[in-house]
Formats: structure tokens, C-alpha cells, sequence
């Protein structure tokens, strides 16, 4: 077992919160998010009934839509016990920051989501609180950078945990990127309703990216990932946006097969 | 200054496609967005005064009746004047008709946004009167018949040689050579000669302190105390949430306003002004007034929701941090105020339709938030304000989302209340976007999605969901 850096209690059974794009767009970041769960000894829980968590109406302004889907999203968590896991920043802050907004007319509801927000995890954010950044001990063979996505960062408050994280796997050279922690242009549905200027942020960012010659991409929420990894495919740029979930899997999966110890 | 007459998206799209502003812009980066964070941790106590500032601020905006009453009654027993307007052409009247009174031929301004606000300038001057700014980047903006493009540096997005251009242009007296220093000592050269002739002056208000009834200005060029001194009539002008209870309370605000506008411990000059000049003393002003202005501010004071805007010093930090703001430039917002600070005002105090396209332009990034030195939530406001756009809105007017905006959501809504749906819906859209898929990733797209499609692949659905996929997982473990 990986040594524990931290002196919460570990967790020995989650729930996952795929969310609706990992679900329904990217199923293996779900995956991959359960065989690092697994890695560290976690059990996971997936409950079948789950959607989305009402951000992308909520982001909109359309409470009236986003307000349902958020209740049906804590009546699911609250019959659940124990920490929920998501592998988006974004996600754990609509939940967490948003939710008492949404439901501000009635504070039975906002109490029960604020209960259900307080345990629910990102990822990144759930290894090192309990199982410390040092848990990991993989292998991966690429050069890569890491972009720092804007909830993860400034909503929930994870900045140097991920690359804390990644440090501690054999043979993935990391470089820094300027300006990390700048916004890649996505936004949700400002990526598509202002397509000119979510594009220019991006192409700053795509920009500093290439200049770090990295193969590889890291980030940490699905919607960052495919706004970099599409703008990037439009360049014909061969770089490849990793989700960090799928990376520290397939780390694990190297290392297990190289007869790496846990 | 007419409000919110210009389309954002079409100015935005100006920006984008002009290389040099951009080029130019990217000081708000470098320079000033840079600056406040080595000089924030040049402190070691930056929370704390952020936390400090936004206690001050939320104290005094909740007590704002209070603290103008007892500004007002410091500033007139100081032996000022006061004038309350409610809007911007009672202040503009209240000036230029006192400015006729003293007979005044030539006012000096020293920048303000508020009296951008009250298109102060530009009415004086039709009245016949000699009206220039005094700061170097409000002048060059006056020269290019501009609006200022960014809260502290006005002429932010003007290379060297626009302003070489510029001066050339107004006094076809040959040639300049695009020198940042040699373009400084001309215009100093030219302003020189008008703050000897000046007879008015019109400063804003960094602050005023109400238990003293004193004003404080933070300038780097001189020209707010040549602007306070040497004229015989002083007009200062504020937003009426411009304001802090006592001189200890400055103190604190003073260090963050500073620190996060342009990256200095402080300005090269702090100025306050107590008072107009005594009986017994030789210089300074004759007279002087302050004239507080609402301007739509008290909507701001009674809507909950909106009210935390009001704590904002105008220290610029939202826009160098923004990176919507970085991109589109301080035009496109239209009014007095861009930036993601501008994005939350400009609708609620202009009322104008056109500005509720403002808080979609975002990407709710929360860069702002983290630079706010009051800790102004201006992503939760952006929200607040995209829901009354979209739904919320008691008045239709500004209810202006399409119905196909609406239709999108409401279906999105039914497709995310069964799991079955969510699967179905998903599974339908891979085999309709299947056939048009290269390697999972389409060139093209129909409409919203066109939108991503212009200018990036966007990836298809998986034929497969994460329950699927667990499901059989398991089987395969058992």
C-alpha cells in the first residue's frame, strides 16, 4: 500500500459521480477514475440513476431547468453514505459554491445539497486530503505539461496537489506551462455562443503549449480537455489532452505490469 | 458618456482582428496583472487586508445613508459645498452652471471615471468652455476623441507611434519620433501652459473620508495636486459608494487600491484635500465642492443580489486578470466601465437591453474573484444576472433569451430527469453524428454546436456509457 502522508482516516468505500460528460462522452476517465480509487484500496459505489449535476443550465441562466435536475442530484447522493467522488473540478463546484444560490428559496433543500456538497471530493482533491500526493507510485514514458482548470483551481482550491501527484511517477517529464493557470476559453456554453472569443483564449493557450514541445496534455476536467484537445486537432497538432484520471491509470496499470511494489 | 450604443460581439470581433491592440494590451498581463501579485506578496498579510478591505466596504455600503450624512456635514463644516445629484445630467447642470457663475474660461480635469459617467468633458467643452485632461492617458484619449479603454491606463491599447501620430496630427507643428520620454516632455510641455491659465478644476474621488470630511487621490503624474492647487475653483466628483468611515480605514484601503492597480507599494502622489484655502493662507483653491452622483447606484443598494458591486475601488485588477477582457479590449463593453466588473454594472445602471449580452462573455473563469482586492463574487453576479436575462427578470424587456434558447434547455432538462432518457438521448446522438466522425472527432457540425465547430473539432458521444461500461466490468470480475 502507498505510504499515507495524511491523517484523515482513509476512506475504504466512495461513490462516484461520473458526471453527464465523463458518462456520456468520455467513459473511460470514469474508468480510469475507478482503478486509481481501486489502486488505493478504495471500494467503489456507482449509482445507476445519475445525470448531471443542472451546472450547464444553471451556467446558462435557466434556474427554472437547472433547479429539478440539481434536487434530483441530492435526493440520489443523500440515500448514499460516505464520500462521493467526481472526476471535475467544475462539477464539485456547482455542487459545492452554486447549489445555495440555486436553491436560495428554499432552505430545507439548500441545507440537505450544502450536506451532500460537504462530501463530495474532486479527484485530485481526494487523494491528497486522504491518501496524500505521495500515494501514487506509477510509471508512464511521455513529456507532458499540466494545465491548471479554473474551478479546480480558484472554486475549489487545488493548485499544486495535481502536479504534487504526477511528480511521483517514473519517466513522466513534466514542464512547466506558462501561464498555467489561465483559462483555456471554454466556459461551457461560451465556447459555442462566442466561438471568436473563447477561440482566441485558446489559441494563447495552445500556443504556450507548443512551446513546451510536450507530447502530452494534462488536465483535470473533461470539458478543458476537449476544448484544448479540439483546438489542438484543428492546428493538426499531434499532441495529445489526457484527463488526469486516465493518466495516473495508466501509470498504475505500467507500473503493475513492470512488477512495480504498492 | 451615451451609453451601450454599440454592439459588443461586432466590437469584440474589431479586437480581435487588430494585431496591434492586442499586442498593446498584453501590458495588463505583463505589466499590471504581474505587479499586484509581487506586490501582494511583498506583504505577508494580503488575505488579511483583502478580508480587512471587503469588512470596511460591506460596513459602510450597509450603512451608506449614515456615512453620506455624515461626509456631507464634514465637508460643509470644513466650508465646502455639497451637492447630491441623482443622475448625470443634474451633476453636468450643477458644474457647468456654477462654472458660469465664476466666469470660468479654462477647467482642468484630472481622471475620473465618474465624470466619464456624467460626460463631463465633452459638455463643458460645448458650453464654450477650455476643458482639458490633465492625465497623460485621458489626454492622449481626448486628443484621439476616444472613451478610456481600461479603469487606470486609459490609453492602454495606443502604441508609441499612435500617440506620435496623434500629437502630430493636432499640432502640425512637424514630426515626432515615437520616444515614450520625449512624447511625455511634450505633452508636459503643452499642459504646463494650461494649468497656469486654469480657473476651475474637476478631480474624481479615490475616497472620501466621511468622519473627516476630507477627499483622497491616488496620481502618479502630479496633475491630481497641480489639479487641487492651483486652480481657484475645485469641483470633485464621486459615486456616492466612494466613501470610508475614518482616516484609519484609508489607511487600508489606500495599501490594496495601490498594490492591485499597478503593482506599486504606493503612488508617487496621495493627495488629500480638507478644505478650500483659509482666511490666513496664500494658496490654494477658493472654493470647494463635492458633488456625490447616483447614477443608478441606488438600484445597486437595493437589489441583494447585486448589492456587493458596490464595494468595488475601480482598481482595475478584474480586467488585467480577465482573460475575455485581455482578448476583446475595453471598447467593447460599450460604457464607462469594461471589464468583468463593467460586465456586472453596466446592465443594472444603464438599464440598457444591449448590456445584457454582457455577462455572457465570460467563461466564468473566477480570475476576477481571485484578483478582487475586496473579494468582490463578481462570477456569482455574472450568474445572477445571465438568470434574469434568460428567465429570471421580472420586466420582459430584459427577459431577452430567444425561444429557441429556451426550447434547448427545457429539453436538456427532460433528458437529464430519467436515466433512461439520458441513455437513450446519448446513444441517439452517437448514431446520428456516427456517420460525420473521423477517429471520434467531427470537422463539422449543425447548429449550436456550428458554433464549436468553426474553429475546433468537437468530440462525438461514445457509443458506450460509463454504466454500461461499469456493468460489464463487473461481470467480467464475478
Amino acid at each position: 500500500m502507498p505510504d499515507n502522508t495524511s491523517n484523515l482516516p482513509r476512506p475504504e468505500r466512495v461513490t462516484l459521480f461520473a458526471s453527464c460528460m465523463v458518462d456520456q462522452l468520455a467513459p473511460s476517465v470514469g474508468e480510469s477514475t475507478v482503478d486509481v480509487l481501486e489502486y488505493l484500496g478504495v471500494a467503489v459505489d456507482f449509482l445507476d440513476d445519475q445525470t448531471c449535476c443542472g451546472q450547464p443550465a444553471f451556467n446558462s441562466g435557466f434556474r427554472s431547468e437547472a433547479y429539478p435536475v440539481a434536487e434530483r442530484f441530492v435526493e440520489l447522493f443523500e440515500k448514499v453514505d460516505g464520500p462521493i467522488v467526481v472526476p471535475s473540478g467544475s462539477c464539485a463546484a456547482m455542487v459545492r459554491n452554486y447549489y445555495g444560490d440555486l436553491f436560495r428559496d428554499n432552505s430545507s433543500l439548500a441545507d440537505r445539497a450544502k450536506r451532500v456538497g460537504e462530501r463530495l471530493y474532486e479527484l485530485t482533491e481526494f487523494i491528497s486530503r486522504f491518501f496524500g500526493t505521495e500515494a501514487i507510485n506509477g510509471q508512464l514514458n511521455t513529456s507532458a505539461t499540466y494545465h491548471k482548470c479554473c474551478h479546480l483551481l480558484r472554486e475549489v482550491g487545488i493548485d499544486e496537489e495535481p502536479l504534487e501527484i504526477l511528480s511521483n511517477i517514473d519517466d513522466l517529464q513534466m514542464t512547466p506551462l506558462e501561464r498555467a493557470d489561465v483559462c483555456c476559453g471554454f466556459g461551457g456554453a461560451f465556447a459555442v455562443k462566442m466561438p471568436d472569443i473563447s477561440t482566441a483564449i485558446l489559441d494563447e493557450k495552445l500556443d504556450y503549449i507548443e512551446a513546451t514541445k510536450s507530447e502530452t496534455v494534462i488536465a483535470a476536467d473533461t470539458g478543458c480537455v476537449y476544448q484544448m484537445q479540439g483546438g489542438l486537432r484543428r492546428r493538426g497538432s499531434p499532441v495529445q489532452v489526457v484527463h488526469i484520471a486516465e493518466i495516473l491509470a495508466e501509470s498504475i496499470n505500467n507500473a503493475g505490469s513492470a512488477g512495480v511494489t504498492r | 458618456m451615451k451609453p451601450l450604443t454599440v454592439n459588443f460581439r461586432s466590437k469584440a470581433a474589431q479586437t480581435l482582428a487588430d494585431a496591434q491592440i492586442q499586442q498593446s494590451i498584453e501590458h495588463v498581463y505583463t505589466g499590471f496583472f504581474k505587479g499586484r501579485l509581487a506586490a501582494a506578496g511583498e506583504t505577508d498579510n494580503w488575505e488579511d487586508l483583502r478580508t480587512k478591505g471587503k469588512a470596511i466596504k460591506d460596513h459602510t455600503i450597509a450603512h451608506l445613508d449614515y456615512y453620506l450624512d455624515l461626509l456631507a456635514t464634514n465637508v460643509e463644516k470644513n466650508g465646502g459645498s455639497v451637492f447630491f445629484a441623482n443622475d448625470a445630467e443634474e451633476a453636468r447642470q450643477h458644474i457647468i452652471k456654477l462654472a458660469h457663475k465664476r466666469e470660468i474660461k479654462t477647467v482642468i480635469k484630472s481622471k475620473s471615471m465618474v465624470s466619464e459617467e456624467m460626460g463631463l468633458a465633452e459638455a463643458m467643452t460645448d458650453e464654450g468652455f477650455e476643458t482639458v485632461e490633465t492625465d497623460l492617458g485621458e489626454y492622449i484619449i481626448q486628443l484621439a476623441n476616444e472613451t478610456p479603454y481600461h479603469l487606470i491606463a486609459p490609453a492602454v491599447h495606443k502604441s508609441r507611434a499612435d500617440v506620435a501620430k496623434l500629437l502630430d496630427d493636432n499640432y502640425k507643428d512637424g514630426d515626432r519620433v515615437p520616444d515614450a520620454t520625449e512624447l511625455t516632455m511634450m505633452a508636459r510641455k503643452k499642459l504646463r501652459g494650461v494649468f497656469e491659465r486654469a480657473d476651475m478644476s474637476v478631480t474624481g474621488v479615490n475616497f472620501a473620508v466621511a468622519e473627516s470630511g476630507s477627499i483622497a487621490l491616488v496620481t502618479n503624474e502630479g496633475n491630481g495636486r497641480m489639479s487641487t492647487t492651483v486652480p481657484r475653483v475645485h469641483v470633485a466628483v464621486m459615486g456616492m459608494e466612494k466613501i470610508v468611515p475614518s482616516i484609519q480605514d484609508l489607511s487600508t484601503m489606500l495599501r490594496i487600491l495601490i498594490r492591485s492597480a499597478t503593482g506599486q507599494r504606493i503612488s508617487t502622489y496621495v493627495t488629500m484635500v480638507n478644505e478650500a484655502r483659509k482666511q490666513d493662507e496664500e494658496e490654494g483653491p477658493e472654493e470647494f465642492h463635492l458633488v456625490i452622483m447616483d447614477n443608478g447606484r441606488q438600484k445597486l443598494l437595493e437589489d441583494p443580489q447585486m448589492r456587493e458591486s458596490l464595494n468595488c475601488i475601480r482598481c482595475g485588477a478584474c480586467l488585467n486578470a480577465c482573460p475575455v477582457y485581455r482578448k476583446v479590449g475595453g471598447h467593447a463593453y460599450g460604457w464607462v466601465y469594461p471589464g468583468p466588473i463593467g460586465a456586472i454594472v453596466s446592465p443594472v445602471l444603464t438599464g440598457v437591453k444591449d448590456a445584457s449580452n454582457l455577462p455572457s462573455a465570460s467563461s466564468l473563469c473566477g480570475a476576477c474573484h481571485d484578483a478582487c482586492p475586496v473579494k468582490i463574487n463578481i462570477p456569482r453576479m455574472l450568474l445572477e444576472l445571465r438568470y434574469r436575462t434568460a428567465e429570471g427578470s421580472t420586466d420582459k424587456e430584459e427577459r431577452s433569451s430567444s425561444a429557441t434558447e429556451r426550447r434547448i434547455w427545457k429539453t436538456w432538462r427532460i433528458g437529464m430527469m430519467g436515466r433512461k432518457r439520458f441513455d437513450m438521448a446519448a446513444r441517439l446522438a452517437n448514431l446520428a453524428l456516427r456517420p460525420f466522425a473521423q477517429n471520434g472527432w467531427l470537422k463539422k457540425a449543425p447548429p449550436p454546436i456550428s458554433g464549436w465547430t468553426s474553429s475546433r473539432d468537437f468530440p462525438t458521444v461514445s457509443p458506450s456509457s460509463l454504466k454500461s461500461r461499469l456493468k460489464k466490468r463487473k461481470k467480467g470480475e464475478q
